[in-house]
C-alpha cells in the first residue's frame, strides 16, 4: 500500500469517527438523541474550545509546563535508571540484596504516591517531576541492567583479547550496549515521563494539561475535557515523532527491525 | 630446526566444572609446540577441544595442569602477544569498519587522527576499503571477517590464534579468505595457530596438521608436516598430488576420531 493511500485512510477513520460523533450526539434517532451533549458534548464545541484555547494563549503556558515536568522527569528517571543499572550490573551481590525491594516498590502504582510527593514537594512542577521519575527510573533501569549483563560473550573475549583495561570495556563494550537497551525503551520511557505529569497535575497542582482537564470536570464542561484529551494527544504524538527523529540518528549501527528506521 | 618457539604447551590439562559438581576433562597431556613463523593448524572432530586448547594458549583459560610457555616465558594472565580471530562475530557493532579496526591501536594508546589512516589503510589490504562507513549488520559475513581480520592485525600480534574463522562461511567465501589470509601471511610469518574442523583446509594453509582425538579427555595423536611449496593457491595446491596423498593419510586416522566423536555425540542425545 503506498504513503499516500495509508495516509488517506487514516484520515478517513477519523472523519467517520467525528462525523458519527456529531451526528449522534445532535440528530435524534427514533426520537432520542443517543450521545446526550451533556456527557458527550459535541466535536463543533470541542473544537471552538480548542480555538480559543490557542487563540487567547492560555494554553502555551499549560503545555509550557507539563513539557518542562515530563522533559525533567525523563533526565532525573534516566540519570538515575542509568547509574543504577550499570553499579547492580556490575556488581552481582548489590543486585541480588536489592532484589526484593526493587521488585516491590515496582510493583507499587504509582499514582498512590502521588500524595505523598504533593505532600513532600508541594503543588509546584517537583512533586509532578517525582511522580514521572519513578516511572522513567524503573524502565530505563531494567534495560540498561539487562544491556550491561546480555553483552555478547564473543564481544567482551575480542575486547580483552585487543588489550582492553576494565574501564575501556566499560567504555567501549558496555556502555554503548547498555545504551542501545536504553535507546530502543526510548518511547515507553519518554511516554511514561508524560503520563506522570499529566496524571500529578490532574491530582493537585495550579498549572498544566493535566490541570485544565481537571478544571474543565470539576465544572461538568465536558467539551472542556475532551478539548484537554486532544491537545494532549497531539502533544504526545508531537513528542513521539522527536523521540523517533532522535533515535534514528542515535541507532544507525542497529540493524532495521521489520524494514522500518 | 632451531627456531624460538612462539607457544609451547606442555602436558596441558584442562577441565571445568560441571553443574552437578562432576570435574569434565576437555584435554588431556597435550604437547604442543608452534615455532616462529610456523603456521600450525589443528583438526580434529566435533566438541575434541580443539577450541578450548586455544583459548589457553590465549590465556583465555587456565589449565588444570602442565604448563603454557609464550616464547619461553610462562603465561600470565592474558596472552598479550597474540591476536585472535573469533570463530562468531566479535566485531563491535555500534562501531563502524574503520572505528572496529582502528579500536586495536587506539587502546594502546595511539591518537585517533593517528589510528584512522592506518585503519582505513588495513581495511584497503583485506579489499574493504570502500566500506569503511559501514556499520558490521551492513556487511556480508565475508566481509566481517575481513574487518575482524584487519582488527586484529592491526595491531601486528606476533601471535596469531584463529577459532575456526571461516567456519560460518560458505565454501567459495572460505576459499577466498584462505588465499587473503595467505597473502598477508606471507607478508611477515607470524606464528599462526588455526583451529578448523576442515582438513583439506588445514592441509591447503598450514606447515604442520595437528590432529586430536575425539573427546572427552581428548589427546593430539599425530602431527604431519605439510612440505608443500610457498607461496600457495588454494584453489590449486588441491590439485596437487602430494596434497591427495597427505589427505589420505591423515584421513585414515581421522576418520575413526570422527566417527568415535559422532557415536559419542549421538549417544549423548539419546541419554538427554
Amino acid at each position: 500500500m503506498s504513503r499516500v493511500t495509508l495516509l488517506a485512510l487514516q484520515v478517513l477513520v477519523a472523519i467517520i469517527c467525528i462525523a458519527l460523533w456529531q451526528l449522534l450526539s445532535t440528530v435524534p434517532v427514533f426520537g432520542k438523541i443517543l450521545l446526550p451533549p451533556f456527557f458527550f458534548s459535541n466535536p463543533i464545541d470541542v473544537f471552538e474550545q480548542i480555538v480559543k484555547w490557542f487563540a487567547s494563549g492560555v494554553i502555551w503556558k499549560h503545555l509550557w509546563i507539563t513539557l518542562v515536568e515530563s522533559i525533567l522527569a525523563f533526565v532525573i528517571g534516566s540519570l538515575g535508571g542509568v547509574l543504577i543499572g550499570f553499579w547492580f550490573a556490575r556488581q552481582p551481590l548489590v543486585a541480588a540484596v536489592f532484589d526484593p525491594y526493587v521488585k516491590m516498590v515496582n510493583a507499587l502504582p504509582r499514582v498512590v504516591l502521588a500524595p505523598i510527593f504533593a505532600l513532600w514537594l508541594g503543588l509546584g512542577i517537583w512533586s509532578k517531576v517525582a511522580l514521572g521519575v519513578t516511572l522513567v527510573f524503573f524502565i530505563v533501569f531494567f534495560n540498561v541492567y539487562q544491556g550491561v549483563k546480555e553483552v555478547s560473550r564473543t564481544v567482551l573475549d575480542n575486547g580483552r583479547m585487543l588489550g582492553m583495561s576494565e574501564g575501556q570495556l566499560m567504555r567501549h563494550v558496555y556502555w554503548p550496549s547498555a545504551l542501545s537497551w536504553m535507546f530502543s525503551s526510548l518511547h515507553t520511557s519518554v511516554g511514561f515521563a508524560v503520563v506522570g505529569a499529566v496524571v500529578g497535575e490532574y491530582l493537585g497542582s495550579a498549572a498544566g494539561l493535566g490541570y485544565l482537564i481537571q478544571q474543565a470536570e470539576g465544572v461538568f464542561d465536558v467539551a472542556g475535557v475532551f478539548a484537554g484529551m486532544f491537545v494532549l494527544s497531539a502533544f504526545v504524538i508531537l513528542i513521539d515523532f522527536g523521540v523517533t527523529l532522535v533515535e534514528r540518528r542515535l541507532l544507525v549501527w542497529r540493524p532495521a527491525v521489520d524494514g522500518r528506521g | 630446526m632451531t627456531t624460538p618457539t612462539a607457544v609451547a604447551l606442555e602436558d596441558a590439562k584442562v577441565a571445568f566444572r560441571l553443574g552437578d559438581g562432576r570435574v569434565y576433562t576437555a584435554v588431556e597431556k597435550a604437547h604442543l609446540r608452534v615455532g616462529q613463523g610456523e603456521f600450525v593448524a589443528i583438526v580434529g572432530p566435533t566438541g575434541c577441544g580443539k577450541s578450548t586448547l586455544l583459548n589457553v594458549a590465549a590465556g583465555l583459560l587456565k589449565p588444570a595442569a602442565g604448563s603454557v610457555k609464550i616464547f619461553d616465558r610462562p603465561l600470565v594472565g592474558l596472552n598479550r602477544d597474540a591476536g585472535y580471530l573469533f570463530q562468531a562475530d566479535a566485531l563491535f557493532p555500534w562501531k563502524t569498519a574503520l572505528d572496529n579496526v582502528a579500536i586495536g591501536l587506539e587502546i594502546q594508546g595511539t591518537p585517533r587522527a593517528e589510528a584512522l589512516p592506518q585503519s582505513q589503510k588495513w581495511l584497503t589490504s583485506v579489499g574493504l576499503g570502500a566500506f569503511a562507513g559501514r556499520y558490521p549488520h551492513m556487511l556480508s559475513g565475508g566481509q566481517r571477517k575481513r574487518v575482524a581480520l584487519a582488527q586484529v592485525l592491526i595491531r601486528d600480534p606476533k601471535i596469531l590464534l584463529m577459532d575456526e574463522p571461516f567456519g560460518p562461511l560458505d565454501a567459495q567465501t572460505r576459499q577466498v579468505m584462505g588465499n587473503l589470509l595467505l597473502d598477508l601471511w606471507n607478508a611477515d610469518r607470524k606464528a599462526v595457530l588455526f583451529v578448523t574442523h576442515d582438513l583439506e583446509e588445514a592441509i591447503a594453509l598450514a606447515d604442520r596438521v595437528v590432529i586430536m582425538s575425539a573427546g572427552p579427555s581428548s589427546r593430539i595423536i599425530g602431527d604431519w608436516r605439510v612440505s608443500l611449496p610457498r607461496p600457495r593457491d588454494i584453489f590449486e595446491v588441491r590439485l596437487d598430488k602430494e596434497f591427495h596423498a597427505l589427505h589420505r593419510e591423515i584421513w585414515s586416522v581421522l576418520k575413526d576420531e570422527v566417527m568415535k566423536g559422532y557415536a559419542q555425540s549421538t549417544h549423548a542425545a539419546e541419554a538427554v
